[in-house]
């Protein structure tokens, strides 16, 4: 089981390029700890700024960085990041057209059992909508890695969520080819797909596995990126493969479900269940629990896809 | 650079440009524009160090107009100093146009989209602290409004900036005491103001706004304290320059109608003409 939190993959990245890159600065509220930023910011005061708790001044100000030729990079719990500062993000990132890496940290139910006002689940339908602000989930550790440092290289408003706590590998190491807005497809499959993001691509993975035994073979899509959104590969899916199951740590309104299911009904109309969090507080728990809960598990995914299949005929 | 005379008739030809393009457009934000032109014609006409042919010169002072509805006197100014053609002002909030009723960057001369309040100031830290750390001399101004001091974002920025000792900054409060519902400080009362914005570890000046020496000075003298930003409440009168406008409630965003517009050329041009009657004697 991997150790290592997306968090801390962050900050050693950034650590690496920020050596030979004075541009990049972090900025955090109050939030270095949770990031797991103190080592950058002890190594490298100069490219660190403490905002306090102050999130939509922390958006502002990076903003005003950005226009003055910065790399910023905010570290913030997605819960305020993308919900105190939305206005910032809209006007002063998107709509001024300022280059700020907006990193949610703890995003999801990461925060288990402290409630919904510490919950992320609608940070992507909001920052979705924005026009100009790409929105991006990595699977695991060696796709946060790749992430982060596409970032650095992208000139423009980014909404970056990640989680708490260690995930477990998806991908083997970081040796192979990400691009922003590309999807990746993990495993091959003809008689259904699911599209996953973040936290939820190992899910996929896993009812891939139980499927297989079972004679169902299932594509699983990674869609780190859900703005600019890979529709070319929602709608192979749907053309290949028929059924869809989508998979995401996101209220079941306006999220990754929300986007392929734009994309089909419009380009190629199959059959589609979205799977998330339900319209409702969620319930106290740390994240295995709460997807359980919800049926975010490998076990109900095969049963959807079984059922699924049957019903197709 | 501008001599006093020149930069008052600078100042009423302005108004009299804006008073054309709102009553062209049928749209615009009257009275703010008016209180705070003298501001403006002092920052672009004397104190700021920009050029107009270099609009993103890296040594550029900064000016940010967080109150962004009062846009009308900076595109007659930007258009005046040649950002942009002067014909361009008659495009304003027409159709397609970029001359829209707040700052546009998409426009030379705009450094950020503004125009929900209490933007301004978490911009301008962040400008200023750049220059800081990048040791850079460039000052950012970042104009605000009053009725906009109730904005909690500006009390976070205000609080970044002098933590962070940032002396190249300028706050300017057009202080007008007006806002759309009424007088501020029945609205939501700001007063006592300076206190407020000492209390938050600014050098605080309190000036006469439409008073062209005043500014002038104010501006020069900046920083007054190092390590502090500056903050100036700039006491002015909404509707300044056109007698029936001036402290009116309605020309918050009113639209002059053909005689309100010839009444006002006439008294602009009247106080233009008798700052050229002045013109070689000694400055008062």
């Amino acid at each position: 089981m991997n150790k290592i939190a997306n968090r801390q993959v962050i900050c050693d990245t950034l650590m690496h390029l920020a050596k030979n890159n004075q541009d990049i600065i972090v900025l955090a509220s109050d939030s270095r700890g949770s990031a797991a930023m103190g080592p950058f910011a002890e190594k490298y005061p100069n490219q660190f700024v403490e905002m306090g708790i102050a999130e939509q001044n922390l958006v502002g100000v990076a903003a005003g960085l950005a226009h003055s030729g910065k790399k910023p990079f905010i570290t913030s719990p997605a819960c305020f990041l993308s919900m105190r500062s939305i206005e910032q993000i809209k006007v002063d990132v998107a709509y001024s057209g300022t280059n700020v890496k907006l990193v949610g940290i703890s995003g999801g139910v990461s925060y288990g059992a402290l409630g919904m006002s510490h919950h992320s689940l609608q940070d992507i339908a909001v920052t979705r909508a924005i026009p100009g602000l790409a929105v991006m989930l990595p699977a695991d550790r060696h796709e946060t890695k790749k992430m982060t440092e596409a970032l650095v290289h992208y000139d423009g408003g980014v909404y970056m969520r990640i989680g708490r706590n260690p995930v477990e590998d998806v991908y083997e190491s970081d040796d192979y080819d990400f691009q922003i807005g590309k999807a990746v497809r993990l495993h091959e499959g003809t008689d259904a797909t699911i599209i996953a993001c973040g936290e939820t691509v190992k899910v996929g993975l896993d009812a891939c596995a139980i499927l297989a035994q079972r004679g169902i073979r299932t594509r699983l899509v990674n869609m780190h990126t859900i703005k600019p959104l890979d529709t070319e590969e929602i709608i192979k899916a749907a053309k290949e493969t028929g059924f869809i199951v989508t998979l995401e740590e996101h209220s079941i309104y306006g999220g990754l479900g929300a986007a392929v299911a734009e994309t089909t009904s419009q380009h190629c109309p199959v059959p589609l269940k979205i799977l998330g969090i339900p319209d409702e507080p969620p319930i106290a728990g740390k994240t295995a629990e709460v997807f359980n809960h919800y049926g975010i598990s490998a076990g109900n995914v095969a049963t959807i896809i079984e059922e699924g299949l049957r019903k197709e005929g | 650079m501008m001599d006093i005379i020149d930069l008052k008739k600078k100042a009423a030809e302005i108004r009299i440009r804006l008073f054309q393009m709102i009553h062209n457009a049928k749209a615009g934000h009257t009275g703010g524009s008016l209180s705070n032109t003298d501001i403006l014609t002092v920052l672009y006409y004397h104190t700021m160090r920009h050029n107009p042919q270099e609009p993103k010169w890296v040594e550029r002072d900064r000016f940010i107009a967080s109150k962004g509805h009062s846009v009308e006197s900076l595109w007659c100014i930007l258009a005046d100093l040649g950002y942009f053609p002067k014909s361009e002002l008659e495009t304003f909030s027409q159709f397609g146009t970029r001359l829209i009723g707040h700052p546009n960057n998409k426009v030379p001369g705009i450094e950020m989209n503004t125009g929900a309040l209490g933007h301004g100031l978490p911009i301008s830290v962040g400008m200023a602290l750049a220059g800081k750390r990048d040791h850079k001399d460039y000052r950012v101004f970042c104009l605000m409004g009053d009725g906009e001091q109730a904005e909690g974002s500006i009390w976070e920025a205000a609080m970044s900036a002098s933590h962070y000792k940032l002396d190249n900054l300028v706050g300017i409060i057009d202080r007008n005491s007006l806002q759309i519902s009424g007088n501020t400080e029945n609205v939501m009362g700001l007063d006592p103001l300076d206190k407020k914005w000492e209390a938050f570890g600014w050098h605080v000046v309190s000036i006469d706004g439409n008073d062209i020496v005043s500014l002038m000075e104010t501006f020069n003298s900046i920083p007054y304290t190092e390590g502090k930003p500056t903050l100036i409440i700039a006491n002015t009168v909404k509707g300044k320059g056109v007698s029936f406008a001036e402290n009116a409630i309605g020309w918050h965003h009113r639209v002059p109608s053909d005689e309100e517009l010839a009444l006002a050329i006439k008294e602009l041009t009247e106080q233009i003409e008798s700052l050229v009657s002045k013109e070689g004697q000694p400055h008062e």
